[in-house]
């Protein structure tokens, strides 16, 4: 395995007076990409919020690097090279596709990343770039906020459920796009509900079951039933 | 519960003795209470409304200064007993809130606030157009000519101690009901209450209905023992103002805040009144340190440090945090981004 | 009549001035400063003390008093306000509300009661004859087309610059704008300090075009307020066309009858709440 990028150690994680993450032990190696497996609710989407600093957690349960990054603010780990594709896409209804992209890369970070590479990989954001937002379908509002993502040129890519809502065709289309990104060396994290999506685009697993992980393995070893067994809990 | 029948006997005694008053006690103090318990009511209905109701407003003058109109208008014009025409004059009020409202509840947030001060503008502009009553320079209450000023004084005492204890016992036991917790539901989340079948739209009409019948009846009052009535006392945004204050100060959301609130009013405006607009402007800065600093005021310090909660509505608090265990996903985002 | 609507036109600029910081604070922040139409009063009290003290021309006073209200409106939101922001409108509301009732009342004990202008040297009285018997005043029309100059530039920094971005994106999803690595406390800082820079313009016009008054602050709250939904939430230029709309009413008012002027800008603005809640130009963003 590869040095450890980003290193979680007993990473709790509070709703108010509700403990939403317990212990949560995870590792992240340079240029890996880890599929998150879990039913709603198993603290996936958490666990995401707590390593981009939208939940506040401990500072040292959290490593980028070496550096105790837990709870810093978001704009700081941004800048930092940890960048997200928020589950539901959440791109800015008010502005055009292009000005959404830029909004991505007001973190500037150096790197490959800019509007022509992210045209590059997704063609048809070039068609529409002056298009409003909400006007795209599913699939292409999807593009736009990985592109978003891609253009603050993050070493990490956490991509919060990505095929939420899109029809096969579509999923299997951005999926598609994933070597391209990971070709120069970036590490991703996929978060899924679809056990097959998420075995068959990473190295490693980890699944989360009521906000604890169940289990962890390489992805091509885990078998179905240890998978299920870790998902559902039977 | 042997605390709670302890708590209600003292309660009783109380309004016992106080309503004895005017028997023992001088007419100054029965005067001042009266002005006193205006400023009460008015603040225990704007604390309805965004303590409970989550409406901020700035316009409950319109209600106030109509509740005065109206009692002065029938009393005068159509020879009803002022008493008795506080409230009617509260109905007539309300049911000029009710297309009101209408109005209001298309704007949100702040913008539903300063639409509140529009119509309450638009109703004093109204008035004093009105030469009926005095337009813009305002008239007098004739309608108490040869009762003597003994018995005019005493029965309105105690017409404003049964406003008194009208206001907590019927605020207390409408948060105690169904209808209260809804209320308290849709204050913590709209969305949630909305989704467990509370008609939120009926409720907010509800609370809105009701205090402006409290704010007319505190109109009503204070004009009758006033006796003379003008567009600009009235409606002024002062009787807001003061309401805000009084609820900012004694503590927002809980019954016990206007209590409080009032006393401390009542002792600052006591002894600094003199000072003009300095006093006004220390209420205004005391309100705001509040805000900033101790957003429950003085009964949520009290229940902090001391301990001291004098009336159980906890179900209140109760009712909040189970409201926030289950952690929806999408909402950890909005919670946590929510203070920069 | 036709010299009624220009006269309601040239108040509707005055009338811009106020809104466009009220329809950019709640646009970008949902925040609404009560104390608003108190500020304009304050910068044209200062205006007038300045004046009082060193013979200053008029216009120079815009360019001081313009960037300390820069200033100060950045600090007021980082220090004050953003403390207040989140789902609940209610601290805000009741600190603006707090400090509109101590502003007045300051007022009142530093300037006394008595209305106040700031003197021009005339400009107020020049008149530019449109031919006929149409004469309009030079002042409003200054004041008109720097009215349309704020207007243009505010919707233009909107849609063209990063600022006008970052505006856009903590208005449409604040959390979502932190992951991409805006401050927003400093976003909506910037926000109030534009908000407050407009006040200050507009209360230094207010004081040259006719009074000001310790407690005048409500009423241009309440223009304010009622130009920004006659509008329309949607644009700026929205917010501008609105205060045209309830200057002329306004003014159409007063023709009848002196009394009912104000009145009959409210009933305009009731009217509109009513039958076009969404206001008459409801352009949408973008």
């Amino acid at each position: 395995m590869s040095t450890a990028l980003v290193e979680v150690s007993n990473l709790n994680a509070f709703y108010g007076d509700a403990q939403v993450l317990f212990d949560v032990n995870f590792r992240l190696g340079e240029g890996e990409t880890i599929g998150i497996l879990g039913a709603n609710g198993a603290g996936k989407s958490t666990f995401m919020k707590s390593l981009t600093g939208l939940v506040k957690v401990d500072t040292n349960s959290i490593r980028l690097r070496g550096e105790a990054i837990g709870g810093n603010a978001a704009g700081e780990i941004v800048r930092k090279g940890i960048a997200m594709v928020p589950e539901g896409r959440r791109l800015f209804p008010s502005m055009s596709v292009e000005e959404n992209l830029l909004m991505g890369g007001f973190a500037k970070r150096k790197g490959k990343w800019n509007l022509q590479e992210i045209y590059k990989l997704f063609p048809i954001l070039k068609e529409k770039r002056n298009q409003p937002s909400t006007s795209l379908s599913g699939g292409q509002q999807q593009q736009v906020a990985i592109g978003r993502a891609l253009m603050s040129n993050p070493d990490i890519l956490l991509c919060d459920e990505i095929s939420l809502g899109l029809a096969p065709v579509v999923i299997k289309d951005i999926y598609d796009s994933l070597p391209s990104i990971t070709a120069d060396g970036m590490t991703v994290v996929v978060v899924e509900q679809d056990v097959n999506l998420a075995q068959r685009c990473s190295q490693r697993l980890y699944c989360f079951q009521e906000g604890r992980v169940a289990l962890e393995g390489k992805s091509s070893e885990l078998s179905r039933d240890q998978i299920s067994e870790a998902y559902f809990g039977i | 519960m042997t605390r709670n029948i302890v708590a209600a006997v003292v309660a009783v005694g109380l309004v016992i003795l106080a309503a004895s008053l005017p028997f023992w006690g001088e007419a100054y103090w029965m005067h001042e209470f009266v002005m006193v318990s205006c400023f009460f009511v008015f603040a225990m209905m704007w604390n309805l409304m965004a303590g409970y109701g989550g409406m901020v407003s700035v316009g409950q003058q319109a209600w106030f200064g109509l509740g005065g109109y109206f009692m002065l208008a029938l009393a005068n014009l159509g020879g009803v007993n002022p008493f008795v025409a506080i409230v009617l004059g509260a109905v007539l009020s309300t049911l000029i809130a009710l297309p009101m409202s209408k109005l209001a509840f298309r704007l949100q947030g702040g913008y539903f606030a300063i639409g509140t001060w529009v119509m309450a503008e638009v109703v004093r502009l109204t008035v004093a157009n009105i030469s009926i009553v005095g337009g813009g320079s305002g008239t007098s209450l004739t309608a108490f000519r040869g009762v003597s000023r003994a018995l005019r004084e005493n029965v309105t005492y105690w017409v404003a101690l049964v406003a008194v204890v009208a206001t907590i016992v019927l605020v207390y036991l409408f948060l105690r009901s169904k209808q209260g917790l809804a209320l308290q539901a849709i204050r913590d989340s709209e969305v949630a209450a909305e989704s467990q079948g509370i008609n939120v739209a009926r409720m907010k009409l509800a609370v809105y209905l009701v205090s402006a019948f409290g704010c007319a009846i505190a109109g009503g009052l204070y004009f009758v023992s006033n006796l003379r009535i003008s567009p600009d006392a009235a409606f002024s945004v002062n009787w807001t103002a003061f309401g805000i204050f009084i609820v900012m100060i004694g503590g927002i959301g809980r019954i016990e805040g206007p209590v409080i609130g009032t006393l401390v009013f009542w002792l600052v405006s006591h002894y600094f009144s003199d000072y003009g607009t300095w006093y006004l402007i220390g209420l205004g800065a005391l309100a705001i340190m509040m805000t900033l600093y101790a957003r429950q005021g003085i009964t949520g310090l009290l229940d902090r440090f001391l301990g001291v909660d004098l009336f159980p509505t906890r179900r209140v608090f109760v009712a909040r945090k189970v409201e926030a265990k289950p952690a929806p996903a999408a909402r950890v985002y909005n919670e946590t981004a929510g203070v920069a | 009549m036709i010299e009624t609507v220009i006269h309601g036109i040239l108040l509707g600029g005055l009338y811009s001035l106020f809104a466009l910081g009220l329809s950019l604070m709640f646009g970008v922040m949902r925040l609404t400063n009560i104390a608003h139409g108190d500020q304009i009063v304050i910068s044209g009290f200062m205006g007038i003390a300045i004046a009082a003290a060193v013979n200053i021309n008029p216009f120079l006073l815009i360019l001081l008093l313009v960037p300390c209200a820069l200033v100060s409106g950045y600090a007021f939101q980082y220090f004050v306000l953003n403390r207040t922001i989140g789902k609940d409108p209610l601290p805000s509301l009741v600190i603006t509300f707090g400090l509109s009732i101590i502003a007045q009342n300051l007022l009142q004990e530093i300037f006394s009661a008595n209305p106040r202008a700031l003197d021009t040297g005339g400009l107020n009285t020049m008149g530019l004859n449109l031919g006929g018997d149409t004469v309009v005043g030079v002042l409003p029309l200054i004041i008109l087309v720097c009215a349309i100059a704020c207007t243009f530039g505010l919707q233009w920094m909107f849609a063209h610059t990063a600022l006008g971005r970052s505006f856009r994106a903590v208005s449409d999803e604040k959390d979502i704008a932190e992951l991409m690595g805006l401050n927003s406390a400093r976003v909506y800082s910037m926000a109030t300090a534009i908000a407050f820079s407009l006040v200050a313009l507009a209360g230094l016009f207010q004081s040259m075009r006719t009074t000001v008054s310790p407690t005048d602050g409500p009423n241009l709250l309440l223009f304010a307020f009622e130009s920004v939904i006659i509008g329309g939430m949607g644009s700026f230029w929205g917010t501008f066309l609105g205060a045209m709309t309830l200057g002329v009413a306004q003014q159409v008012g007063f023709h009848f009858d002196p009394g009912w002027g104000i009145w009959f800008g409210h009933l305009v603005f009731i009217l509109i709440l009513a039958f076009r809640p969404s206001g008459l130009f409801p352009k949408t963003k973008g």
